[in-house]
């Protein structure tokens, strides 16, 4: 059995990281832009059409057959996707059927998980599951901070795991594709049927590379399904269900406008920044990550372009129904969309030719020839902690905890202005630190901060200080928001951590940045 | 004897439950769960310690249920649950932060002032940030009557420690007599402003005012404690000049129409008619007494467009200002009572009339061929003041303009 990781040394952001992970080794971060991938992206196993139906029929009758045809065994990598978030009805199935068929030492490679995936840790628990590669949100984050997961964790953002895959990092044995629409040969799409939940791009690369592709769906329809996000061409095997997934819950809280006056108050702070600094401007980009404030920042945008009469070229989303309230009132041209918030947003897509599918390889691949995440003029996003050097943790709280996913947010720190709003202090928790507790994305990417109590620039942003400078936008140090926040909230001990690792965060070029340490229980 | 203060449940942020018994032996034991127990944890039972120690106490099994809680918070919990079950004089003081040493003027604007329940912490925290003319931290209706006694702390360890970023700091007392004994808690903590709810009489406004020289003599304080007396009663509306005129530290009439409509039998409306005589008795009394007439609340945080149709009507009454129940209602409030482009051009041409006559030594103001009286000049220079305060026009207003005219 391979160790859990081995050999640890400092990288170049000055983290304790291994370089054996789960048995394979490892690159340490090496700065940004410096590590240089050599070699050829991975190949999947040829397929020959006289294994397949002439007919193009790949229907099989349940889910547990299609596993067992698939070759199921110990030790393979199963993954799935998150596009349902937390309406995903698919894999816990997956592992209920590993269970019963007595698998053991699965790696599950989810693109997400979400609260609804809470009955995995039985599984994890069993042995059933080795270890989780992807996010780990709320229950499954706290199992692997307190040491429970047998395997390591490794958390990748939405480019880094479509690089991964790309890479041969990871080696997909079965990838299972829920869809909302299917035919019997396998094409998909997430725009039609009783589950529609947008678009299908975080399945892409699982579908390109993986060995063995299913499909499944509670909406067959004949060949040819229309639009197909995912081609027929890929997939071994089709399996109708009785119910996919459920679209509501694509909606989250994470997807509400903020009413509180406190997070509206930074909102409206940054889309002032933004204007004052020549960044709202006729043509330019912009992208609002999930979370009432950043989404709150979307119409304060939409207040400028409307009062000036001019409009955005594109509009990155994470779609919901402010973003296609701006397409469709014309103060943007197009919504390159990555991830669908709701049902306004699978409307638009299904409906709206500017209102573009796209998948992790055009947005966020960072082994690629350039990708669009640099070409956005400014991007909004969250973060847990943020430390005086700029650098951000979105995966822990300040006490340790894994509790988030990385998501796309450190594809989007190449933005031409990355801008974090956050509040100073969370229920005492101050969120400027000295040091973050989970490195996941560098200072020299991260440009603005904006809190309710004033906005520090990065100094490596001379420009930006100089736009603004002479405005009355309440400008100040990093340091002097620090000491704001500590001033009210008292300083903070720092969490202690056991010495074991619990998980490690990828870079975006598949190299690692930090390492997660297990929390002193 | 067990004791319970503060709040706890699913929704309750930045705030303590606090159960307190005190026993005969087994020395201090506290108990601590909270949400933020890694950064703070020994923080938190450090502070409960030195409280418990202030006050003498030796045995007592102290348990905390944090959600975030700031120390002033905690202490006023602790200090509440002490009293519960101690006589004693001494107080816990935190220290009373430089930022809240600040006086206020009798002439300040008072436009908003954002009324903040006085045992909810968690919505005081960050109340300055939104920049309302005045932050009211109410003992009165928003604090239930189990819960008056443990409010009484929290709003004084606020004023203490909770930077309001120079908003005026008020407290709304409850009605006379009972809010007398509320004045210990907020009068030695440099409070700017006491709210005098269902006021009806002048002699209610001296029992307040004999009871705040007594607490400033005590503690050898000098400054000004400013007094809002708030009309909520038919006999308070008859009553208004009588009120409104009782002392020299008042500074402001405000009306409350929630009971005053209750009081007299009839529901509260958008359009106001039933409250029109009352709003105009408390206008006309606060004017003929000098001092701000100031309008109720207007309780829908979602209409902002109900709102600001109410503020026009409000201004147009010839109030000052009024309450807010919600930060977002700050700037509706603000931005409709502030001048508008027109009353601010008809002002400056009023004012630069007055001071060319004044120039010329004429003793009549006139803009063409038409007379200015005094009164019109007085208010319009009230108007250009405001404007200048608000930063609606430029404090050089009378350059610039020339400047455009080159």
């Amino acid at each position: 059995m391979n160790k859990k990781y081995d050999k640890l040394v400092k990288n170049a952001a000055g983290r304790i990281v291994p370089t054996i992970i789960n048995g394979r080794e490892q690159v340490p971060f090496m700065g940004v832009g410096k590590y240089k991938p050599i070699g050829r992206k991975y190949g999947p196993p040829i397929a020959t059409c006289a294994d397949y139906p002439s007919d193009g029929n790949k229907l099989v009758p349940d889910l547990k057959e299609t596993l067992i045809r698939s070759g199921l065994r110990d030790g393979m990598t199963i993954s799935t996707h998150h596009h349902f978030r937390d309406g995903d009805l698919i894999a816990n199935q997956i592992f209920d059927i590993a269970a019963e068929l007595g698998v053991k030492d699965l790696v599950w490679f989810p693109s997400a998980s979400f609260p609804c995936h809470q009955p995995i840790i039985r599984h994890l628990e069993s042995g059933v599951i080795n270890r989780i590669e992807g996010s780990m949100n709320g229950p499954l984050g706290k199992f692997c901070s307190e040491g429970k997961m047998k395997g390591l964790g490794v958390l990748r953002s939405h480019g880094g795991r479509y690089q991964a895959v790309q890479d041969g990092e990871v080696v997909i044995d079965i990838a299972v594709i829920a869809a909302p629409t299917a035919d019997p040969f396998g094409d998909a799409n997430g725009v039609n049927g009783p589950a529609a939940c947008g678009l299908l791009g975080f399945a892409l690369a699982d579908s390109q590379y993986a060995h063995k592709v299913i499909v499944v769906t509670d909406n067959l329809v004949p060949f040819p399904c229309i639009p197909w996000q995912i081609h027929g061409n890929y997939v071994d095997y089709v399996v109708k269900v009785d119910k996919v997934g459920i679209s509501e819950k694509i909606v989250s809280g994470t997807t509400q406008i903020t009413k509180s006056p406190d997070r509206l108050l930074i909102a409206e702070l940054t889309a002032k920044f933004c204007d004052l600094a020549g960044i709202v401007r006729d043509g330019f980009s912009f992208q609002a990550g999930a979370g009432g404030t950043a989404l709150s920042i979307g119409i304060y945008f939409a207040d400028i372009l409307r009062q000036r009469k001019i409009k955005a070229r594109f509009m990155r989303g994470g779609s919901n129904k402010y973003l296609v309230q701006m397409l469709e009132e014309g103060l943007g041209e197009f919504i390159l969309d990555g991830q669908t918030f709701d049902l306004e947003g699978v409307r638009s897509m299904r409906d709206n030719p500017n209102h573009v599918n796209t998948s992790p390889f055009t947005s966020y691949n960072y082994h690629g020839k350039g990708n669009f995440a640099s070409m956005v003029d400014v991007v909004i996003l969250g973060a847990t902690e943020v430390d005086v050097n700029f650098n951000a943790n979105v995966v822990t709280h300040s006490d340790g905890y894994l509790l988030h996913g990385i998501g796309g947010w450190q594809n989007c720190l190449f933005s031409k202005c990355t801008i974090l709003p956050i509040p100073l202090f969370r229920d005492r928790i101050p969120v400027i630190r000295d040091e973050v507790t989970t490195l996941c994305g560098p200072g020299e990417l991260i440009d603005v901060i904006v809190t309710e109590r004033g906005i520090a620039i990065n100094p490596l942003r001379q420009d930006l200080i100089h736009k603004v400078k002479g405005s009355d936008l309440p400008l100040k140090t990093i340091e002097e928001l620090k000491h704001e926040a500590e001033k009210i909230c008292g300083p903070p001990s720092k969490p202690e951590l056991d010495d074991e690792i619990v998980a490690a965060i990828k870079w975006v070029d598949g190299t690692v940045i930090d390492a997660v340490r297990k929390v002193k229980g | 004897m067990i004791v319970t203060t503060g709040n706890k449940g699913e929704k309750v942020r930045s705030d303590c439950f606090v159960t307190l018994e005190l026993t005969d032996r087994g020395g201090r034991e506290v108990t601590l769960t909270s949400k933020v127990g890694v950064l703070y944890g020994q923080s938190i039972i450090a502070l409960a310690g030195t409280i418990l120690e202030y006050f003498d106490i030796q045995h007592a099994h102290l348990q905390i249920e944090d959600t975030g809680a700031l120390p002033f918070v905690l202490a006023a919990r602790i200090e509440a649950a002490i009293k519960l079950l101690l006589k004693t004089d001494k107080e816990y003081l935190q220290e009373l932060i430089p930022e809240n040493r600040y006086k206020t003027e009798k002439e300040k604007y008072r436009f908003t002032r954002l009324y903040l329940p006085g045992n909810t912490p968690s919505l005081m925290i960050n109340a300055g940030i939104h920049k309302p003319d005045g932050i009211i931290l109410d003992l009165e209706d928003a604090v239930a009557p189990d819960k008056k006694h443990e409010a009484r702390y929290m709003v004084r360890n606020a004023l203490r420690q909770v930077d309001f970023y120079g908003a005026e700091r008020m407290v709304r007392i409850n009605q006379v007599p009972k809010g007398l004994d509320d004045l210990g808690f907020i009068v030695p903590h440099n409070v700017n402003l006491v709210l005098v709810p269902k006021c009806e009489s002048a002699d209610q406004i001296h029992q307040v005012n004999t009871r705040i020289e007594q607490i400033k003599k005590a503690h050898g304080l000098a400054s000004h404690v400013w007094l809002m007396p708030i009309i909520e009663s038919a006999r308070g509306v008859i009553k208004a000049f009588e009120i409104a005129s009782a002392a020299e530290n008042i500074v402001s009439l405000a009306i409350g129409l929630e009971d005053y409509t209750a009081d007299l039998g009839t529901k509260r409306t958008a359009e106001g008619t039933e409250s029109f005589f009352a709003r105009s008795m408390v206008v006309n009394a606060a004017r003929a007494a000098g001092i701000q007439p100031i309008d109720s609340v207007f309780s829908d945080v979602g209409d902002m467009e109900g709102l600001k149709q109410n503020v026009l009507r409000s201004k147009a009454l010839s109030f000052d200002g009024m309450g807010c129940i919600h930060p977002r209602q700050i700037r509706v409030i603000y931005e409709n009572f502030a001048p508008d482009p027109d009353e601010t051009e008809k002002a400056k041409k009023i004012v630069r009339a007055f001071e060319e006559a004044t120039a010329k030594g004429l003793g009549v103001v006139s803009l063409g061929t038409k007379m200015i009286d005094p009164p019109v000049v007085k208010r319009a220079l009230k108007t250009i003041d405001m404007a200048v305060n608000m930063g609606k026009i430029s404090k050089n207003w009378r350059e610039e303009d020339n400047e455009q005219k080159i």
